[in-house]
């Protein structure tokens, strides 16, 4: 039984855009989704359906058990004002938890993502690589079930973004969330995830499902291997296939 | 210290000192009138001379200034947060902000007069000066804060209150700091020009009803010495604000920092 359940899901834009169009999805616990895409094919819509964000215009949301959610926006969206750690405790603050009763939480959550002993320092003092990690930190600090990240890395030059790429397959394999991961990278995704859905443009749908087998270790050898190329290409050619499939208006 | 930093204060410097060595000399060769030019020497020796006058008349203008621009920021920020927590209310009184902004000072101070005491009429025209700029840029912080957070913030559950002390108030400190740049110089240039308005009605005893009064009396040297009071209370508010600015925002806004190149 799936974790999260879209059946029928519509969203309309009051400019008239449709966004997405019966659009069926269903997440199951501990997997990582992909959601592939080109721009405006509505992956980050879904993503917002899903946080409660905003509203569908029809179609149908079904949760097995509301448990925490943690959302990484595409830009690391940190508090200028507030230093690592006050970003980092925020999603407790809101919840009433007490600086000094955060504070365990606060430091697991930065020495998983690497930035132990960065507490005191402010977002304008950080590389990009390492605000994106605070703002997974943060995400994380409130250990939720369900992790959602928007193009996360998409801003990042590819050497940070490969290393974060490994250290994200790490702290899922500690913290065992179920992720779902909006990406227009067709190598991205297949590094990543355990399924990818191709989605296609106007209006949003899901179009393909490719399975990535969850067994095989993701690292270099990985990456360069015939499995992977398999992979990438049958998500390319999906990907190739939905940009053509778009209807015009 | 640094060459680039040196030559920063160094040039300014030296460009006032041959501004008023070329005005002294000037006035003493050409030997100019004390009535039509007085020299910078004597407008400083009538400053020694007439202090005591000016000083209190200084402090009635510093007065003035400062209670109106409380006032105006109690009432700019309160303003500006009502219309940020109920937007009709932005709707029905921002057309009266503008009003009130658009409209010059100078010709509200002599309708003033007739229904208020010089002293209020004066608080009144410096406060109408210093506050829209504040309102304006309070408005606008609050209304600015990162679309992604506010989605944050709604994500986590957060109550209309942890938003506005969390997000929307720190997202708005550098506008309202910005305003209040603006509207500590703005409440100093409405407190001189009511003073002016009201000093001409026959009544007040500010620096600028010194400037009006020294030129009645042909007393030039002591109407640039109370100018040059009111030009050092301005960059001295300027000067506090600059560096409360600093102070709140030097950790982690952009307009605070320099890169080194």
């Amino acid at each position: 039984m799936p974790l999260i359940s879209l059946r029928g899901v519509t969203k309309a834009f009051k400019s008239g855009t449709v966004a997405l169009e019966s659009l069926n999805l269903d997440i199951y616990e501990g997997e990582f989704l992909s959601l592939l895409g080109p721009s405006g094919c509505g992956k980050s819509t879904v993503l917002r359906i899903i946080a409660g964000l905003t509203d569908t215009s029809g179609g149908e949301i079904s949760w097995r058990d509301q448990r925490g959610l943690g959302f990484v926006f595409q830009e690391p969206t940190l508090a200028p004002w507030s230093d690592v750690f006050d970003n980092v405790w925020l999603p407790l603050r809101l919840n009433h938890v007490s600086r000094s009763d955060a504070k365990p939480r606060v430091d697991e959550a930065l020495a998983n993502v690497g930035l132990t002993g960065f507490e005191r320092a402010y977002p304008r003092e950080l590389s990009g690589g390492m605000k994106m990690r605070v703002s997974i930190a943060r995400a994380l600090v409130t250990k939720p079930a369900v992790l959602l990240m928007d193009e996360p890395f998409a801003a990042l030059d590819e050497i940070t973004r490969a290393k974060l790429n490994d250290d994200l397959l790490k702290l899922r394999a500690t913290l065992g969330a179920t992720i779902v991961f909006v990406t227009h990278s067709v190598y991205e995704s297949v590094y990543l995830s355990t399924r990818i859905c191709v989605m296609a443009p106007r209006p949003g749908r899901v179009v393909a499902e490719i399975s990535v087998d969850p067994n095989t270790n993701r690292d270099e050898d990985f990456r360069l291997g015939p499995y992977y190329a398999e992979r990438a290409r049958e998500a390319s050619a999906a990907l190739q296939d939905a940009m053509g499939s778009a209807k015009c208006a | 210290m640094s060459r680039e930093n040196i030559e920063d204060y160094l040039f300014p410097a030296l460009m006032f000192v041959i501004v008023i060595a070329a005005w002294e000399l000037f006035v003493r060769v050409e030997h100019i009138p004390t009535f039509e030019l007085p020299a910078p020497s004597l407008v400083i020796e009538t400053l020694f001379k007439d202090w005591n006058t000016l000083f209190d008349s200084l402090l009635v203008t510093l007065s003035t200034t400062f209670e109106a621009l409380i006032a105006a920021i109690g009432g700019g920020v309160a303003l500006a947060l009502s219309f940020r927590l109920w937007r009709p209310l932005e709707r029905a009184f921002f057309p009266f902000a503008v009003v009130m902004q658009v409209t010059p000072v100078i010709s509200i101070a002599p309708l003033l007069l007739v229904y208020l005491s010089s002293g209020e009429a004066v608080l009144v025209c410096a406060f109408l000066v210093a506050f829209f700029p504040i309102l304006a840029n309070t408005s606008l912080g609050l209304a600015s804060a990162d679309h992604n957070l506010i989605d944050l913030f709604e994500l986590y559950g957060a109550s209309r209150f942890q938003q506005l002390w969390l997000l929307r108030l720190p997202s708005a400190l550098p506008y309202f700091l910005g305003g209040l740049r603006i509207g500590g110089g703005l409440a100093l240039v409405g407190a001189i020009v009511a003073e002016i308005a009201a000093g001409s009605a026959g009544s007040g005893s500010g620096l600028a009803y010194r400037i009006v009064e020294s030129g009645f009396r042909l007393n030039i040297p002591r109407m640039f010495a109370a100018l040059l009071l009111i030009s050092v209370t301005g960059i001295c508010i300027f000067l506090f604000f600059t560096g409360l600015s600093y102070l709140l925002l030097h950790k982690w806004h952009d307009s605070m920092r320099t890169r080194e190149r």
